[in-house]
């Protein structure tokens, strides 16, 4: 399903999001928002005012702090609604790849019968055949099969599917391309894979994450501060005989109130599991996506992960009075037939060394010699020439003779470096050495580093030796290494970090990963992996990239920071406000107090007015950044901090001056108020 | 604001930042289970008896329900007895003046207002208290209310340091080891500083003088007109009672004017050190805070925080106070300086920096009344105690009061780093933002509830000596003054009604009590957690970064809450001033 990015404000989404936060003004919904449900109790005053004006006080004023109040309630809804509408929008788009199919259910006889996909339990066990969608989630116990799962991946390659080992797991709603497969069901209907994803974005099953639930504790917390501050503020009045109208504490309240975070809250965190989503990454729970952004260690595997899988050739190494060139023309002619990558590696090693590439067909009379996994060397025999090259056993053997020392010496510096290193001869003549080696992929050690500015240590798990390890560990710039490790080791490493109060994430697709993936706070299961090693993380990546994780770390970040920016500059706006509405309230009692209007808003009811527009605006305004996030870039906590408190901090603090001074000119211009 | 209040300004920090680091460490020593201190010679036996007839293992520690538990029993038993020994004064011993029995709910009031270190006086000592209770009751409330509050901070920053530990400390350790450690001995070497500058030390009764001068005003009260007048001079043990009124930030004085009184504060240098020993305390726990949790830079960041938000008020109530009222030209005074209720010995500046010390810290003493200050100079004391008295604050009450703004700084932009909120290596979880959320409660719904209570009720507002916003103020004042656990007072206020006795003494418990359990609570709840080491990824807690927020967080958080409240009362009041001549 590749999502295809959808655009921030799609015309359907909108539409349907404008209704929806009509009908999240059910008091039902609301009050699960303590912020934004007060709100909602304050316009309802508002509006009950209308009909009794307080002495003084028009009710068109009143009418207009009402509609706000409302606008306020409203936007906040719209927030959530679009927020949600684009999951649903995603989740539509997966919908329609769970296409209606018949499955051949194979019965306990032996026989096939003919069942609906909808109808499949559980341990059932259907049969594919070339050409048919896999019905359900499962593991294949028996065959093998190409199947193409663009529908989920997006990848258009086939991928093979096999019984046994860790290419057993099929999803339901791909297609088998080719061969027949016996498929066990392991997803009931609506368990499946497909349908927690649509359910996840749907955000019908979407719980508070642990940092929601503390931030909506503190704001409602904040809030009946404000409440106590403002219910006292009327008695307060009461000792100058004054009565502060309801319609202006009702005002100052929500204006006070921490409405912004409370009303993008929750928009926030549907947005964040969305951002997930796109990058084609399924969280079991959005609470794993805030995991992520507290991981401290990373552990990643080696082959696939930080070296791409195959090795390759760096270096050509002349044995003693052979010159590169020589060697090279050699290792190129003996690499010619050889398909593996390794092989295709040293024809283009070669060609750095100004050798043009041959074509077979150059040596029409020359025998090939391919590699084998039993004779280990491939080569070429034309004339009188011989040329081999292969493993420095094979290629001894094929000599008959011990190597030279210099040789000798070569191919142990270049293992002893982590490297392999092949031997190139030509007939009983030893013309050199070889060195291939893991290459670390592109761009993985700038992550690493960006990665270590953000605090989080990067493990690499590999089987190779300590010495193999740790020159590739130096290589991709990998803080620490566990090397000749069984998957044990992994889980007793996790346990370790663990221990010493660190969150790990780490990705796996093996059967025998589960354990550690279970064990790991944030789990990513390759797509392409077993089933065992999929219900064991808590996410699953649908491209089965193992460097996703970054990526994933960074989305949780992202969801935390916004939360955190959005929270700071809903509680540095109070100053500003108080600056409006405290002068408009007090000037009626003491004339004198005027100097406090450092505004200079034009009335009392204006600048009432103006901080509850400003108070609803600021929610629509900021519901883009909210559904984005925050940029995000990987630096260290204490600049991200000194940056993010000068943006939202100060932002904070000084916006809502010039915005509600501006709304207080326009309003007065048109003579609102 | 002259050069001289300057210098004494620079003075003032300068000798409090150098006292901080050995106080720290004397601290540490006293506090930090396994460390032994310079003392033990002297007083390890006096310990060791002790805990012998208390009956504790000093090496078994307690949670923070069974430290609360003996903090809450311990602390209830002290009430009563101050409370009997109040009221069955004049059968008691050393009471020279033959003062009655303290009446029921004055006593009440002031068994509660020592007992949580607030000190509050709605009575007057000399003409009041027997020696016997000033000495016994008061007293000794003086020292155990005082190492309570150095205990609880102690029990708290522990569990912030500890890793996956199940206990906090154990009370009755940290209470006899402040007591006999930290207070007893510096009590000593301050009396015995206070009685070479003239604070009286003894046991007589009131003393008759025959004045040299003959002043008129007097002249209908005790003496005839332009003749010599006898005046009554009360005696008593003050050196003693004034050391750890300081010290242990109480400022429950012997007399009614308090430090203002030549016998409690005779000299510019005993109100120099008077100020100072406010601080010391305080200021030598942000040191063991950064000790314990060993991250100093931390201690000293919370200790930068603190001295900004109190140059902040110094400088403000000094400039308010220094500029005094343009009305005091026009009725022929040679200056506009706001000598009002001021001592001359002390002047502007010492009274403006009293008055500021005594309300960041929660001492309540007073060399200068609140209540003659100018608006704005009194808004600086109002605020400094609602922010919480945070600013250095009272003896380990100022600490951990400024930890929960520190929790609730590091929740607030905490987010912003894009990880769990996270302070020194603990996750701040759920439960602690509970915790940390329901003291700021507290504090807001004790002051600003039964204030508005009492502005709109007959019974707040009859006992109000001024009009208009200043009455609103010296009522606010009261209460914050109870619930914040300070004790000062704007003094226009007579609060010494059966109503105002028993509401200000329920706010002082509520203020005290519902604030150390929660606190408790989350020093259980912080110990039991896993401790992350810090890495380049974690929240920074030091440098000016932290700084700012936090002193954002105080102003802020602390501040808004009350904005409302105290625009109706010294804003005003400030505004009438300038803009219209008008005094209260």
């Amino acid at each position: 399903m590749r999502a295809k990015t959808t655009t921030l404000f799609q015309k359907e989404i909108l539409i349907q999001a404008l209704k929806d936060s009509v009908k999240k003004l059910n008091p039902k919904t609301m009050v699960k928002n303590p912020v934004m449900f007060v709100t909602e109790v304050c316009a309802v005053i508002t509006t009950a005012a209308i009909f009794q004006a307080h002495p003084g006080e028009t009710a068109g004023f009143i009418m207009q702090i009402s509609l706000w109040l409302w606008f306020t309630v409203l936007f906040a809804n719209f927030a959530e609604a679009v927020a949600e509408g684009r999951g649903k929008a995603q989740a539509n788009a997966l919908k329609k790849t769970r296409t209606h199919t018949s499955a051949n259910k194979l019965e306990e006889d032996g026989s096939t019968a003919q069942v609906l996909a909808e109808d499949l339990r559980k341990n059932h066990i259907v049969v594919v055949t070339a050409g048919e969608i896999i019905p359900a989630d499962g593991e294949v116990i028996e065959g093998i099969a190409t199947v193409d799962e663009s529908a989920i991946t997006g990848e258009s390659a086939p991928v093979i599917r096999e019984s046994g080992g860790d290419r057993s797991a099929v999803t339901g709603g791909t297609r088998v391309l080719s061969d027949k497969i016996i498929v066990r069901v392991t997803a009931d209907p609506g368990e499946s894979f497909l349908d927690r994803m649509i359910a996840l974005v749907e955000g019908a099953n979407r719980r508070k994450t642990p940092n929601e639930i503390s931030l909506t504790i503190l704001l409602s917390a904040l809030s009946i501060i404000f409440m106590t501050a403002i219910i006292t503020l009327k008695f307060f009045g009461m000792y100058y005989h004054a009565l502060f109208s309801i319609t202006v504490l009702v005002s100052l309240l929500v204006c006070l109130m921490p409405t912004t975070i409370g009303g993008l809250l929750s928009a926030i965190g549907i947005a964040g599991i969305d951002r997930l989503v796109q990058a084609n990454v399924l969280a079991m729970s959005g609470r794993a996506v805030e995991a992520a952004g507290d991981i401290d260690v990373l552990l990643l595997d080696k082959t696939g992960t930080i070296t791409i899988g195959d090795r390759q050739a760096v270096e050509f190494i002349p044995a003693l009075g052979v010159s590169v060139e020589q060697l090279a023309d050699a290792a190129q002619l003996s690499s010619l037939a050889d398909e593996t990558p390794e092989g295709r590696s040293i024809v283009i090693l070669a060609k750095k060394h100004g050798l043009r590439g041959r074509p077979i067909s150059e040596f029409p009379q020359a025998k090939f010699i391919s590699f084998s996994a039993q004779t280990r060397m491939s080569g070429i025999d034309f004339g009188e020439r011989q040329v081999r090259k292969g493993s420095a056993a094979a290629i001894s053997q094929f000599i008959g003779k011990e190597f030279p020392g210099d040789v000798k010496q070569t191919v142990e510096k270049i293992s002893r470096s982590g490297g392999t290193a092949l031997v190139v001869a030509d007939r009983a003549n030893v013309l050199g050495v070889i060195h291939l080696k893991d290459i670390v992929k592109g761009g993985l050690r700038d992550r690493f580093t960006r990665l270590r500015a953000m605090g989080i240590k990067t493990v690499m798990i590999t089987g190779d030796n300590r010495l193999t390890a740790s020159t590739i560990a130096a290589e991709a710039g990998v803080d620490d290494f566990l090397a000749e490790a069984r998957p044990e080791d992994k889980l007793a490493l996790i346990r370790k970090e663990q221990r010493k109060g660190y969150l790990v994430a780490m990705t796996g697709d093996g059967t025998n990963d589960a354990p550690a993936l279970a064990q790991a706070d944030v789990g990513v299961a390759m797509n392409t992996g077993t089933q065992a090693a999929k219900e064991a993380g808590n996410m699953v990546d649908l491209d089965s990239n193992p460097t996703k994780l970054i990526e994933i770390i960074e989305i949780g970040k992202q969801m935390l920071m916004t939360r955190g920016a959005l929270t700071t500059f809903s509680i540095a706006n109070d100053v500003a406000k108080y600056f409006a509405i405290i002068p408009a309230m007090l000037i009626g009692l003491f004339p004198e107090v005027g100097p406090l209007n450092i505004m200079k808003l034009a009335s009392p009811d204006s600048a009432i007015l103006s901080a509850v527009i400003f108070n609803a605006l600021i929610i629509i305004m900021l519901i883009p950044l909210a559904l984005k996030g925050v940029k995000f870039r990987p630096m260290k906590a204490s600049v991200l901090l000194r940056r993010n408190l000068l943006v939202y901090g100060l932002g904070g603090l000084i916006i809502p001056f010039l915005g509600i001074k501006l709304i207080d000119l326009l309003i007065n211009l048109f003579g609102v108020v | 604001m002259d050069i001289f209040g300057w210098i004494q300004l620079v003075l003032f920090v300068a000798v409090l930042l150098l006292l901080t680091k050995p106080m720290g460490i004397y601290l540490f020593r006293v506090l930090e289970p396994g460390e032994k201190t310079i003392l033990p010679r002297v007083f390890g036996r006096v310990e060791t008896f002790l805990y012998k007839i208390i009956g504790i293992d000093k090496d078994r520690e307690q949670n923070w329900k069974e430290y609360g538990l003996a903090l809450g029993l311990f602390s209830i038993i002290g009430l009563f007895l101050t409370y009997f020994i109040l009221r069955f004064q004049n059968h008691l011993p050393l009471n020279p003046q033959h003062f009655g029995a303290v009446k029921a709910h004055l006593a009440f009031n002031t068994a509660v207002s020592f007992a949580t270190n607030t000190n509050w006086q709605s009575y007057a000592g000399e003409t009041t208290m027997s020696h016997f209770s000033q000495m016994v009751a008061l007293t000794f409330q003086n020292f155990i209310s005082a190492a309570v509050g150095i205990a609880v901070a102690a029990a708290l920053v522990r569990g912030i340091a500890r890793h996956r530990s199940q206990t906090i400390g154990n009370f009755w350790v940290d209470l006899v080891r402040t007591i006999l450690y930290i207070l007893l001995p510096l009590s000593l070497i301050l009396a015995l500083f206070f009685v070479s500058q003239g604070v009286i030390q003894n046991l007589n009764g009131d003393v008759q003088v025959t004045t040299v001068t003959t002043l008129e005003f007097q002249a209908g009260k005790g003496g005839k007109d332009g003749k010599e007048i006898v005046q009554t001079i009360p005696q008593g043990p003050v050196a003693s009672q004034e050391a750890i009124k300081i010290l242990g930030t109480n400022g429950g004085g012997f007399f009614n004017a308090n430090s203002a009184h030549p016998y409690e504060n005779p000299t510019p240098l005993s109100n120099f050190i008077q100020v100072l020993a406010i601080f010391l305390i305080p200021s030598g726990l942000t040191y063991y805070l950064g000790q314990v949790t060993k991250n100093k830079k931390h201690g000293w960041s919370v200790w930068t925080a603190m001295a900004l938000l109190f140059l902040a008020a110094v400088l403000v109530c000094w400039y308010a106070e220094a500029q005094g009222n343009s009305r005091f030209e026009t009725l022929g005074l040679s200056t506009n300086s706001n000598m009002e209720g001021k001592e001359v010995r002390f002047g502007v500046f010492n009274s403006a920096l009293y008055a500021t010390v005594t309300t960041d810290a929660s001492c309540g003493a007073v060399n200068s009344m609140h209540d003659s200050f100018t608006p704005l100079g009194g808004l600086v004391t109002l605020i400094d105690i609602q922010l919480g008295e945070v600013v250095f604050g009272g003896v380990g009450s100022g600490l951990y009061g400024m930890l929960i703004f520190i929790i609730l700084a590091v929740f607030l932009a905490g987010l912003m780093v894009g990880r769990t909120p996270e302070y020194l290596g603990k996750k701040i979880d759920i439960y602690d933002v509970k915790l940390c959320v329901f003291i700021i409660l507290v504090t807001a719904f004790f002051i600003l509830g039964p204030a508005a209570w009492a502005v709109s009720a007959k019974w707040g507002v009859s006992q109000v000596n001024n009009a208009g916003p200043h009455g609103l103020s010296e009522i606010l004042y009261a209460f914050s003054s109870a619930a914040g656990n300070n004790g000062s007072a704007f003094a226009g206020l007579a609060t010494n009604t059966p109503v105002y006795n028993i509401i200000l003494g329920l706010v002082m418990i509520a203020g005290r009590f519902l604030v150390i359990v929660p606190v408790l609570a989350l020093a259980g709840n912080m110990a039991k957690k896993k401790l992350t080491p810090p890495g380049s990824g974690s929240f920074p807690v030091h440098g000016l970064t932290f700084i700012i927020l936090l002193v954002g967080t105080v102003i802020i958080v602390g501040l808004l809450t009350f904005l409302p409240a105290l625009s109706l009362g010294p804003v005003a009041e400030h505004f009438l001033m300038t803009g219209s001549n008008k005094l209260f």
